[in-house]
């Protein structure tokens, strides 16, 4: 009905692409990715948009009026300018690639809940100048059509690098949204089952009361239009209860498939207050259900005797009236019309969800602010200070949000906030973390789960172990099924065709026959891990109703047949993915049996620590293997066309800075097809950390702090000596009546303050008492309020007692008084006649010198020789002199210089002695005894 | 006043005063350059006894005794017991087979007595419901014993069994305890020094009996030192330092310090008065067996054992009374003083009298004994040739309440307690920048890198 939408595969485009073969070129992190030369205005692309800047829209595929846009983030009319969002959501709801069953499927009874992984798509619109990440997803609704409701969510913005290179990023944020939402669903999604279920047992019971009627009136009833009416509707609503019941169970077994959607992690603690829930909920039915036999009622006909049955039907109807909810007639006849009005997307999802979910988005939108060079530099940035966490401390941000980031990434957002106890249990270890070199940037990492390397790899050591080994089960919806997709790909690969089911049979027998030798490869699950998922496993074997009994070949249920099938498909899939994938994916599905077993047995969580550690210990050999076989990506090209929507547009634009890291992104997206794009690159903790939100506010701040030091030192003569006993460590005390003033300039000077705290500990922005010697000690600039009282020459006092400790920069007379400075360290941030104008300019010219001040002092702190002899001979003396001698001729710096960095790198030794600074023992006050004299402007 | 009196020497005294107010910030000599605060007492902090060469406890008003690792700045233990301030402290050591094992005595005004453990923090042991409160503790090593002195003067084994105990009967009680030679006890009791002979029996019990009485002291006594095997030392409230011979207990040199000058300019007799006593009192006393360091009101006079005259002085060393002394050697001492400061002074030669200013200069003090009764035996010419200058070499300023007392742990450091709750631990900053790389580099070595 649309035009085939320009689809943008996930691919790198070959005029880029094909950049040198050189494997170690300039370092990626200190490359960054340029516009092409063609585009000779990089912003031009942005000219033609409709819209002013990125926003995520959420829209739905609504059954009655089509694709509909729902809402957008930032809803602000001004954002999609004039924008089409009713075309624009008709694009994107129609790239929706999930091929899933809906309704009944053939060969089973009942209708089956189908079980979507969402689904990522980048998608452009050129004449719109348009383009989106689109995140499909599917929430389920009991009236719609086939129980579920097609959503999505989308990333709108105007430069198509941008999607494409923040696209593991967006993916991870919007599976995070889409996990919340569908969280919120599943549990509202019970709600109202539970609900019909009540009211279908209540008509039932009312049917059967009437029926009951009509026996008592006498056969010639019987078999009258009426009766036979009747008893066809009595028929039809104890099939309906049949089908809830079975969603009910359906729903609540939705934790315990496998995920292939390695971003679809899900806060433990939601899932286990819902697999209790719904466990809740499936006991009580199914109490109601099993002793009076619906099912055999509806197989023996009507005649049986059903005294027993209307006796417990007013049971229930007495525990039912006990409720709050009066349970309703049901009409035999549903109402699937186009008058029935829909749930709202609120109405779908709890609400706590659903705003959570709102919320999460607002933060994607905000973290993916600005261009994408200046999201680029400053992921390099981040990921660069991380390692360097030495000398970070002193003129940098902190860098707190990053570890988060780093969690993050396989941390589950939780709506409900279950945060702290996720944080404990899912605390992943640095699984990929290992030695690698190119782990600054997620875009470039991921060429460590080279699938096809180290299928070859399993596929040897399958050859070799031969077959006995393949232990999986269809029905098994745990981890297992992870590993076992593992073991068998060798086979599934080699025919692809059928599989014979045989196989999987004899894998079921020998998982029967519990002969789980410890398969080289399969060692991603220790050993004590192995008993428990098997408990697991049987227990979830036992909960889907006696497939197993399948294990001769024979009779499956239609059921277990579906899922041999679905497996087969997902076989395909994770035939690229697999091993990667479940490399990656163990540690989030441990979680999720994790849960599992949480929800078994209560205390599954330490034993899931050892389990987590070995993966971490196991994952550098890995890395290793498949580093050293980069060529193994090649053969991975065929797999494009493997049923993978994206792959069939051309891979536009997206542009990495070396040639093979870009292909493994490329095949990234294309190897998972349409159900988890993501699988490969993901699920790794140090992909690049979305931009904290409290850091960019943080950096705001001190950009516009920037501007008032700019002002500063154009201002004040004498800022470079305020600046020197800043960054020295001599407490400078800014005096002022005015506290505007007073504040603004501390604000300002903040950024010459090293190692400033984690929230500017330690920076006193406004003072009204006098200070003592511990004040001293812990502030390193203090804005004091000069008042004409007592209270003031007692400040005064404190002023002039301690005055050999502090610097005054008086801002009412415009003076300083502080010891000389005849340094030229400093003469270039605070040159008063700079020609920078721009604050954030000077910020950044003033952040590059302090890291060069930063640098300096890690050198000097870390050379043995300047601090200590070299033998035992040596004099302190000798020592003293060799010092003098690198700072003054090796870096040249003058006395007062020397003293800038003898600072920082005291700074730089405690932090490295004490990083927590948790130390029982007081803080230590350095100073020196030098004359002041009194600047003035 | 004293500028008014000085008249036309304003020159000179405008010199002679300003150094003292303020050495400047320049202080080349001063290696204190890194200090760390010591936060835990809630009252005045009064005391410090130094536990072993790396430890020293505080106690004050709080009655809390804090036992502090000097090294790093930490709080180690902390002694909980007295309910009410510390009037005592000191340390007692036992030998036993292998290790010397410290504690602490502690006498405070809740009129108990404990003995602490500072290893583990425990109170070992405690006797309470004393008649008053002790003001003074002398531990006598040698015998074994250990003495209180209040209102009666008790002796104690270790085990802290009376061993025996005599009434006082001057209303002040005993201030001071000192050891003399020969099992004998000197203890200052308001305007007099009793000494007291201690026997210990063939059934180790030990009986006091007093053996003299010295009433040279026109005033309150306030300090009484060893000095070293020959001589003691006692200080008065109106400035009398006598020195006294310790096995035959009589005096040797009788000095009155007085802060005046006035005979050199007695025409203009608008004498404000005598100077207050507490200018002259003699505060704190301290030697080092060769020169007597007495803090005299605000000043500090430095008296020589083998000349018996005076070598230095300084009578504005602080700008307020000087509450602790020590000489650190024989040209360096310290002060610290109400005034919140610590100060440093150097012996120093005068520069050579060329101008005659400088006599002049001299001159104008006038000091020495006035002609009392007592007879003391020799009288100080004003110009001795070899009188030297006590030259302020750094000071130290953080505590913004009196410094009540200060312990020095040689190259270690310094620890100072105030009135202002604190404990300040002073330290040569290059040293602990070296210490700090040492550990650096090992923690480096121990890490195999970054």
């Amino acid at each position: 009905m649309i035009g085939s939408p320009d689809v943008v595969a996930f691919a790198k485009e070959d005029e880029y692409g094909q950049t040198s073969p050189d494997l170690w070129p300039l370092p990626e992190e200190f490359s960054v990715p340029l516009y092409p030369l063609a585009d000779s205005n990089p912003w031009a692309k942005t000219s033609y948009a409709k819209f002013t800047k990125d926003f995520i829209l959420i829209s739905e595929f609504s059954e009655q009026v089509g694709p509909q846009p729902l809402l957008t983030i930032p809803d602000d009319p001004k954002v999609c300018g004039t924008f089409d969002l009713n075309y624009f959501s008709l694009r994107i709801m129609s790239v929706d690639y999930q091929a899933s069953f809906v309704g009944h499927p053939p060969g089973t009874g009942y209708p089956r809940l189908s079980f979507v992984e969402d689904s990522r798509v980048v998608l452009g619109d050129s004449k719109e100048g348009a383009f989106a990440y689109v995140h499909h997803l599917t929430l389920y609704d009991l009236e719609a059509r086939g129980f579920v409701r097609p959503f999505c969510m989308a990333y709108v913005a105007a430069d198509e690098k941008k999607i494409m290179l923040q696209f593991q990023e967006l993916s991870l944020r919007f599976s995070q949204a889409s996990e919340c939402l569908k969280a919120g669903n599943r549990r509202a999604f019970a709600k109202e089952l539970q609900r019909k279920l009540r009211d279908l047992e209540y008509t039932h019971s009312v049917l059967q009361r009437e029926e009951g009627l009509q026996r008592e009136a006498g056969p010639q009833s019987m078999y009258s239009a009426h009766a036979v009416e009747k008893a066809n509707e009595l028929a039809n609503v104890e099939k309906s209860i049949f089908e809830h019941r079975d969603l009910l169970k359906q729903i609540s077994s939705y934790h315990r498939r496998p995920r292939r959607d390695p971003h679809a992690v899900t806060c433990q603690k939601c899932v286990d207050e819902c697999l209790s829930e719904c466990e809740e909920l499936l006991n009580k039915y199914a109490k109601i259900a099993y002793p009076c036999g619906y099912g055999e009622k509806a197989g023996k006909g009507e005649g049986h005797p059903r005294g027993q049955g209307e006796d417990d039907d007013e049971e229930e109807e007495g525990v039912k009236r006990k409720l709050s909810y009066t349970p309703q007639l049901i009409k035999a006849k549903s109402a699937k019309c186009f008058d029935k009005r829909l749930k709202t997307l609120q109405e779908l999802c709890d609400k706590t969800f659903y705003e959570a979910t709102v919320e999460l988005l607002k933060e994607t939108e905000r973290s993916f602010r600005g261009d994408l060079c200046y999201l680029y530099t400053r992921r390099l940035d981040k990921a660069l200070q991380r390692k360097q966490r030495v000398t970070t401390f002193l003129f940098e941000e902190d860098l707190n949000d990053d570890d988060e980031d780093e969690l993050g990434t396989l941390r589950p957002f939780c709506a409900v906030n279950h945060a702290v106890d996720n944080y404990v249990l899912l605390n992943p270890p640095p699984i990929v973390l290992a030695p690698e070199p190119h782990e600054l940037d997620a875009l470039e990492r991921p060429e460590h789960l080279d699938p096809a390397s180290e299928t070859s790899i399993t596929l040897e050591s399958e050859l070799g172990l031969g077959e006995s080994h393949l232990e999986s089960s269809p029905s098994d919806q745990t981890l297992e099924t992870q590993e076992s997709s593992e073991e068998t790909k060798g086979s599934f690969s080699s025919d692809k065709s059928g599989v014979g089911l045989a196989e999987i049979q004899q894998s079921l027998v020998s998982m029967k026959s519990e002969a789980p030798d410890p398969d080289p490869d399969s060692d991603l699950t220790p050993d004590p891990n192995h008993n428990l998922e098997r408990e697991s496993s049987s227990e979830e074997m036992e909960t889907t109703a006696g497939e197993d009994e399948g294990e001769n070949g024979g009779d499956q249920t239609p059921m277990s047949l579906l899922e041999v099938v679905s497996e087969l498909e997902a076989n395909r899939e994770e035939e690229c993915e697999g091993v990667s994938g479940s490399e990656l994916l163990v540690p989030i599905d441990t979680a999720c049996c994790m849960v599992q077993e949480g929800f078994l047995y209560e205390a599954s969580a330490p034993e899931a620590v050892p389990h987590l550690c070995q993966n971490s210990h196991l994952q550098p050999s890995q890395t290793l293997v498949v580093n050293q076989e980069p060529q193994a990506l090649l053969p991975l090209q065929d797999d494009y066309t493997v049923g993978s929507p994206c792959s069939e547009s051309p891979a536009t634009g997206l542009e990495l800075p070396s040639g093979l890291l870009g292909d493994a992104v490329s095949r990234t997206s294309a190897e998972d097809g349409s159900d988890c794009t993501m699988s490969a690159s993901t699920g790794s903790d140090q992909t690049a950390s979305p931009l904290g939100y409290g850091a960019l506010v943080t950096l705001r701040q001190r950009k516009k702090a920037g501007q008032g030091a700019l002002r500063f030192v154009r201002q004040y003569p004498f800022a470079i000596q305020a600046l020197w006993c800043l960054l020295s460590g001599r407490t400078l005390v800014v005096l002022g009546a005015d506290e505007g003033r007073v504040r603004r300039l501390v604000a300002a000077l903040a950024l010459f303050v090293p190692a400033p705290g984690k929230c500017g500990e330690r920076v006193q922005a406004w003072l009204s008492c006098p200070f003592t010697l511990t004040d001293l000690q812990r502030w390193k600039l203090i804005g004091l309020q000069r008042v004409a009282s007592p209270l003031g020459s007692s400040m005064l006092y404190s002023l002039s007692r301690y005055s050999r400790y502090i610097s005054i920069l008086d801002a009412d007379h415009k003076t300083l008084r502080c010891p000389p400075y005849r340094g030229q360290l400093l003469a270039n941030i605070a040159d008063h006649r700079t020609y920078i104008r721009r604050g954030s300019t000077y910020f950044l010219h003033l952040q590059s010198t302090l890291c060069h001040l930063a640098a300096k002092a890690f050198l000097f702190t870390f050379t043995h020789h300047l601090h200590l002899p070299v033998s035992s001979t040596e004099g302190l003396e000798v020592v003293e002199s060799r010092r003098r001698c690198f700072l003054q001729e090796q870096l040249g710096l003058s006395e007062e210089d020397s003293q800038i960095l003898l600072y920082l790198s005291q700074l730089i030794t405690q932090q490295y002695l004490q990083p927590t600074g948790s130390s029982a023992a007081a803080p230590s006050f350095s100073f020196n005894y030098t004359t002041s004299i009194l600047y003035k402007i | 006043m004293l500028r008014w009196i000085l008249g036309g020497r304003e020159a000179q005294s405008s010199a002679e005063k300003s150094p003292v107010l303020c050495i400047g910030e320049e202080q080349p000599k001063n290696c204190f350059t890194e200090l760390q605060v010591l936060k835990g007492h809630f009252d005045i902090v009064r005391f410090l006894v130094q536990i072993d060469d790396f430890r020293c406890a505080s106690a004050g008003d709080d009655g809390l005794v804090l036992v502090w690792n000097v090294e790093t700045g930490e709080r180690l233990q902390e002694l909980r017991g007295h309910s009410q301030q510390i009037t005592a402290i000191t340390t007692i050591t036992c030998k036993n087979e292998v290790t010397l094992n410290t504690s602490l005595i502690t006498a405070s005004s809740d009129r108990s007595l404990s003995l602490w453990d500072p290893d583990t923090g425990n109170r070992v042991q405690t006797i309470s419901d004393l008649h008053s409160s002790v003001k003074c503790l002398l531990v006598l090593e040698r015998l074994c014993v250990w003495l209180s002195g209040g209102e009666e003067l008790c002796v104690w084994n270790r085990d802290f069994q009376l061993q025996c105990q005599r009434p006082n009967h001057s209303d002040t009680g005993i201030t001071a305890l000192i050891e003399l030679p020969k099992n004998y006890i000197a203890a200052a009791m308001d305007k007099k020094i009793m000494i007291y002979s201690l026997t210990v029996s063939a059934d180790s019990s030990v009986s006091v009996a007093e053996i003299r009485c010295l009433s040279d002291h026109q005033d309150q006594i306030r300090a009484l030192i060893n000095v070293n095997d020959g001589f003691f030392a006692s200080g008065s409230h109106m400035g009398e330092l006598i020195l006294w011979n310790a096995t035959e207990w009589n005096l040797l040199a009788y000095e009155h310090i007085l802060w005046e000058e006035s005979q050199a300019y007695n025409q203009t007799e608008i004498r404000m008065g005598a100077p207050k006593p507490s200018e002259m009192s003699i505060q704190h006393l301290t030697t080092n067996g060769n020169l007597i360091l007495a803090a005299v009101g605000s000043g500090l006079y430095v008296y020589s054992i083998q000349t018996r005259s005076v070598v230095a002085y300084r009578k504005v060393a602080h700008d307020s009374n000087v509450l602790h002394t020590m000489l650190l050697s024989d040209s360096e001492l310290m002060s610290c003083s109400e005034d919140g400061s610590v100060r440093m002074w150097e012996i120093q030669d005068l520069p050579l009298p060329a101008e005659p200013a400088s006599s002049g200069f001299f001159g104008m003090w006038s000091f020495g004994r006035s002609n009392k009764q007592s007879g003391p035996p020799s009288k100080k010419v004003i110009d001795i040739p070899n009188i030297r200058m006590l030259e302020l070499t750094g000071d130290l300023i953080g505590h913004s309440g009196a410094v009540q007392m200060f312990v020095s742990f040689k190259e270690k450091g310094l620890v100072t307690c105030s009135a202002d709750h604190l404990l300040i631990l002073w330290k040569n900053g290059e040293r602990q920048s070296r210490l700090r790389s040492l550990a650096l580099f090992q923690k480096l070595e121990e890490r195999g890198g970054l």
